[in-house]
């Protein structure tokens, strides 16, 4: 019994000290994209799929990092007002249009969060300042 | 009080009764127990000189709609076959990409089987030619005949989705300009419904991959 009263006790130790060893930014990064995941399976998901992996060569996948890397100047213009014309992604090339979404900047800041750290493996916020320039300059 | 005693032993009468009645219903062999869905009724005709009783289920009439390749296809190209089929549209924006996605994992199972073909009808009766299914049917990754998508004039289309038993409808504020159900619906070799399945619920696209296979062991009887 106290073998059982111990462990237990040191279990929760180890588990208050995790929870406590989540800081500010862990916790802002991870209320973003709880928030996000609720805008992605509203606006995204249909398309996209669950896991952000596409369909066929209709919708692109949002799992190519390196697309994601390249072009995140633009990622907030794409979610708000769509996409047509040519896209390379993940090796294939797509050529459909992509209907604008017109959501607020905080919530295209929570869905990208989410894409980037649930969708793909990141662990970075993508804040709402950023997305709120890179809004005031879409082509 | 007595009448209600009366009352409640008649009610475990009439139970007991159901529950042997539905038993007995169960005990089709030659069947699967998938239900014939639609209106139904009972006719009387003579065979070898008897009169039976017999029931005239509902079924998916003659139909003429223009495919994929701008060729005519008719219910004739179905027959003996058992096929799923679906309302959607090209561009729309809601539920056909999750639906088409759920499809297009049976096709991809099942697009060897001869006994297995898919029917998807397009409801934008405006844009959606020929030659966009083509591109569509292309990029979704549909690679032989098996998977047809068919196109036609409104009065057609959205005549047939009623004999479906699927709604669709013309309407300026559902997204994309239609709006329409999205069931799979599963009809057997005698063209009858025998299952309509929400094509964007996980459960009920189970279901039917479960479902397939016992009608089609049914229809090889």
């Amino acid at each position: 019994m106290r073998t059982l009263l111990t462990t237990c006790f040191i279990i929760g130790c180890l588990l208050s000290a995790l929870i406590g060893c989540q800081n500010e930014i862990d916790i802002r990064t991870a209320q973003y994209s709880v928030n996000g995941q609720k805008v992605y399976i509203t606006h995204c998901q249909n398309c996209h799929g669950e896991k952000g992996e596409g369909l066929g060569n209709l919708y692109p996948p949002l799992t190519d990092t390196k697309f994601l890397e390249k072009n995140r100047q633009k990622l907030a213009c794409i979610v708000k007002h769509g996409a047509t014309g040519e896209l390379e992604v993940a090796g294939k090339k797509f050529n459909n249009t992509m209907p604008a979404s017109n959501l607020s900047a905080v919530d295209i800041a929570y869905v990208l969060t989410y894409i980037n750290t649930k969708i793909n493996k990141g662990k970075e916020i993508f804040p709402l300042n950023e997305v709120e320039k890179q809004l005031k300059n879409c082509q | 009080m007595k009448e209600y005693k009366q009352m409640k032993s008649i009610f475990k009468l009439c139970c007991a009764t159901g529950l042997l009645l539905g038993l007995f219903s169960c005990k089709n062999t030659s069947q699967s127990n998938l239900p014939i869905y639609g209106e139904r009724e009972a006719v009387e005709k003579t065979v070898d000189g008897k009169q039976v009783i017999d029931t005239v289920y509902h079924t998916i009439p003659a139909f003429k709609f223009l495919n994929q390749d701008s060729v005519m296809i008719s219910e004739k190209d179905f027959e003996g076959k058992v096929y799923i089929a679906n309302f959607f549209f090209t561009h729309c924006p809601s539920i056909c990409p999750t639906m088409n996605r759920n499809l297009l994992k049976i096709y991809t199972q099942y697009k060897d089987n001869d006994a297995v073909r898919f029917l998807s009808h397009s409801i934008d009766f405006k844009y959606d030619q020929p030659y966009v299914l083509k591109d569509y049917a292309n990029k979704l990754g549909v690679s032989n005949d098996h998977w047809q998508f068919v196109s036609g004039t409104k009065a057609d289309i959205y005549g047939i989705a009623n004999q479906y038993l699927v709604y669709t409808a013309e309407d300026k504020n559902a997204p994309g300009g239609y709006d329409h159900q999205g069931y799979l619906v599963l009809i057997d070799k005698d063209k009858r419904i025998r299952g309509a399945y929400d094509g964007t619920n996980d459960e009920q696209v189970k279901k039917l991959m479960e479902d397939l296979p016992k009608l089609l062991n049914e229809a090889k009887n």
